[in-house]
């Protein structure tokens, strides 16, 4: 309330944004104190996406609570599903695969960069730019394709499994990945265009909800939010995991911490992991796949459908092949990218439509109180987000279903300080910043 | 159509109720003509849908998908979202509604005027999905009157382009109500 000047008195207006606001690319509710058209104070609301993430992963089995992790940032489920896979892996202390560890990284920077362009795309659309939104969804539809192709969804993938991924790359994907990675390059290229220099959207982005250093460090927030602030901080970097320490990579810094800064941080991001993919399917080791692999292979439910009969003596020596919805778990793709270790890893479909081994270690693996049973401890495990740092804490009391699985979600961070990058600006700001913050409701509320 | 053309008016005077001014009336024409219109409203309404996307969770990401370039829903005349429910003929539900949440959808559809249309894009809104716990909404058919139900965690595009074709049917094939009361 400001003081009455005679007699008119002026008075500050509460507006809520939010939690349906056509503006807000996920639900949160920001109560806003206007002063005219400046915003003197904002509150931010969350909780409208819980979805008891946590606790529903105390109810399933380690294994069961991937595709849960798929939705929390559902923009790049992939990350999600390594980094939680990452944490149970380090609990159980077992190495996966080198051709997995590629296979990870892959995957991740391509989820990384559909996430980022939605993230332009949405916030360019916000301050008006339709074209540049069309033509990045075009160029996610792209890498989209290629995720399909790899891991048989589009969007919730659940392609990580503790000790490895569910299945190989399918043959011939190196170069159909490598066109869309042209095709994504040529779009960016054209957003580059037509945003980075265009008056409008600089002027709407520019010195716009500055988050200084100081407070992006008392606000733990990383990511791209935090690097445009000038923290050189990338969990890639600082902590590698998978195969990070032996790719050659940038990580870009912003100077100002405003809009255009992250929107130049995001940009220069994608770019980064495109190199850091090419990298990767370059050194990807295992080489082609091996056609003959399955020279004498029978369908698995002939095989199932003999040794029913009894006519088991021919069987001995012999390998299923199994249906197309398994492609990549055949036997030589999959020692590939599963750890050798039999208490975590599923067998191969091969042995498991084969052979009894098979059969019954897959089942000890899918019973309930048989499953994985990590032993008793907690472990903390990171990755990098697309919004910052994504670890998982994970807690085990020695039993097939986790004790406690925490979150630490980037996008929470990012909200407990918004009202430092929204105070003391425009009310027409809002949309602006709160699109270059990216904000995940799956992740924030979980 | 009849030979001689027949000319329709429609006009809002003070009872607020739409009345139909038809000129050359002959004995079996009222219902004949009634029906006609009808039909010419139907088809006007299926292909201007005008969505309201109550977009909340994951399902928002294929929502982008299917309104782009790739799917286009704008084939189907439904390409313009109206981010106002005052101007939104469906009310396409896009993700999880949570208990938090399910108040403010069921002000968004109160505030939509007639004829209305609902869509539940994904498992959570027609069932919860996978999310059976206390914080979730076990199908928003228990908050508001659903007319299609897309199924799938979450839909495809062509789903959705599936969707959007049964309500272009149903809206064709319903009873046209042409009055300001419904």
């Amino acid at each position: 309330m400001t003081a009455s000047t005679g007699n008119t008195e002026t008075r500050n207006m509460l507006l809520n944004v939010g939690p349906s606001h056509p503006a807000m690319h996920g639900v949160i509710r920001l109560i806003t104190e206007l002063e005219g058209e400046k915003v003197v104070k904002v509150e931010a609301e969350i909780g409208y996406l819980h979805r008891a993430f946590e606790k529903s992963c105390e109810n399933s089995s380690w294994t069961q609570a991937i595709p849960y992790t798929d939705r929390l940032n559902y923009v790049s489920p992939l990350i999600n599903n390594f980094g939680y896979c990452g944490a149970v892996e380090k609990l159980l202390g077992i190495r996966i695969t080198e051709r997995c560890q590629y296979i990870r990284v892959i995957m991740g920077e391509i989820s990384r960069i559909t996430d980022h362009l939605t993230c332009i795309a949405a916030s360019a659309m916000e301050l008006g730019a339709m074209t540049a939104f069309l033509y990045l969804m075009k160029a996610r539809e792209y890498l989209y394709e290629i995720i399909e192709e790899v891991t048989g969804a589009r969007l919730t993938i659940s392609y990580g499994r503790i000790g490895g991924v569910k299945g190989d790359f399918p043959a011939g994907l190196e170069e159909r990945l490598e066109t869309a990675l042209i095709k994504t390059e040529k779009e960016i290229r054209e957003v580059d265009k037509l945003l980075t220099r265009n008056r409008i959207f600089v002027d709407r982005t520019r010195d716009v909800g500055v988050l200084k250093r100081e407070d992006a460090v008392s606000y733990a927030i990383t990511g791209p939010l935090g690097r445009a602030s000038g923290i050189n901080y990338d969990v890639r970097k600082a902590f590698p995991y998978c195969v990070y320490d032996r790719v050659d990579f940038e990580v870009p810094l912003g100077e100002r911490g405003d809009n255009y800064d992250r929107y130049i941080v995001r940009m220069e991001e994608m770019r980064q992991s495109i190199r850091i993919i090419r990298q990767c399917v370059r050194d990807l080791p295992g080489g082609p796949v091996n056609a003959d692999a399955n020279d004498k292979a029978i369908r698995s439910f002939d095989l199932v459908d003999q040794a029913k009969l009894g006519h088991t003596a021919g069987l001995v020596n012999a390998s299923a092949t199994v249906e197309p919805t398994l492609e990549g778990s055949e036997r030589p793709f999959h020692e590939r990218i599963m750890t050798a270790d039999k208490k975590v890893s599923l067998p191969d479909k091969g042995n498991t439509y084969g052979n009894i081994e098979g059969l019954m270690n897959h089942f000890k693996l899918i019973m309930d109180s048989h499953g994985i049973c990590p032993p008793a401890g907690d472990t903390y495990f990171a990755v990098e987000g697309a919004n910052g740092e994504l670890g998982f804490y994970v807690a085990s009391n020695g039993k097939d279903r986790p004790y406690r699985v925490r979150v630490r979600p980037p996008c929470f961070f990012s909200m407990a300080g918004i009202h430092k990058m929204l105070e003391g600006y425009m009310v027409a700001d809002i949309v602006a910043t709160f699109g270059s913050i990216n904000m995940i409701a799956g992740e924030l509320d979980r | 159509m009849p030979q001689h053309w027949i000319y329709c008016d429609l006009r809002f005077n003070n009872s607020d109720q739409w009345r139909i001014k038809v000129d050359n009336l002959s004995a079996e024409a009222p219902g004949f003509i009634v029906s006609r219109l009808s039909d010419a409203v139907a088809w006007a309404r299926k292909y201007s849908i005008f969505v309201y996307p109550f977009v909340t969770a994951c399902c928002g990401m294929e929502y982008m998908s299917a309104a782009s370039g790739h799917y286009d829903m704008d084939r189907f005349g439904a390409g313009l979202p109206r981010f106002s429910p005052r101007q939104a003929d469906v009310l396409l539900v896009v993700g999880t509604i949570s208990h938090k949440i399910a108040p403010i959808l069921r002000r968004v559809y109160d505030q939509m005027c007639e004829p209305k249309w609902v869509v539940a894009f994904g498992v959570c809104t027609c069932t919860g999905g996978f999310y059976d716990n206390y914080a979730t909404v076990q199908g928003i058919d228990t908050i508001v009157p659903v007319d299609i139900y897309i199924p799938g965690c979450p839909p495809r595009p062509e789903a959705v382009l599936d969707g959007l074709m049964k309500l272009q049917t149903k809206i064709e094939h319903q009873k046209q109500i042409l009055t300001g009361k419904s």
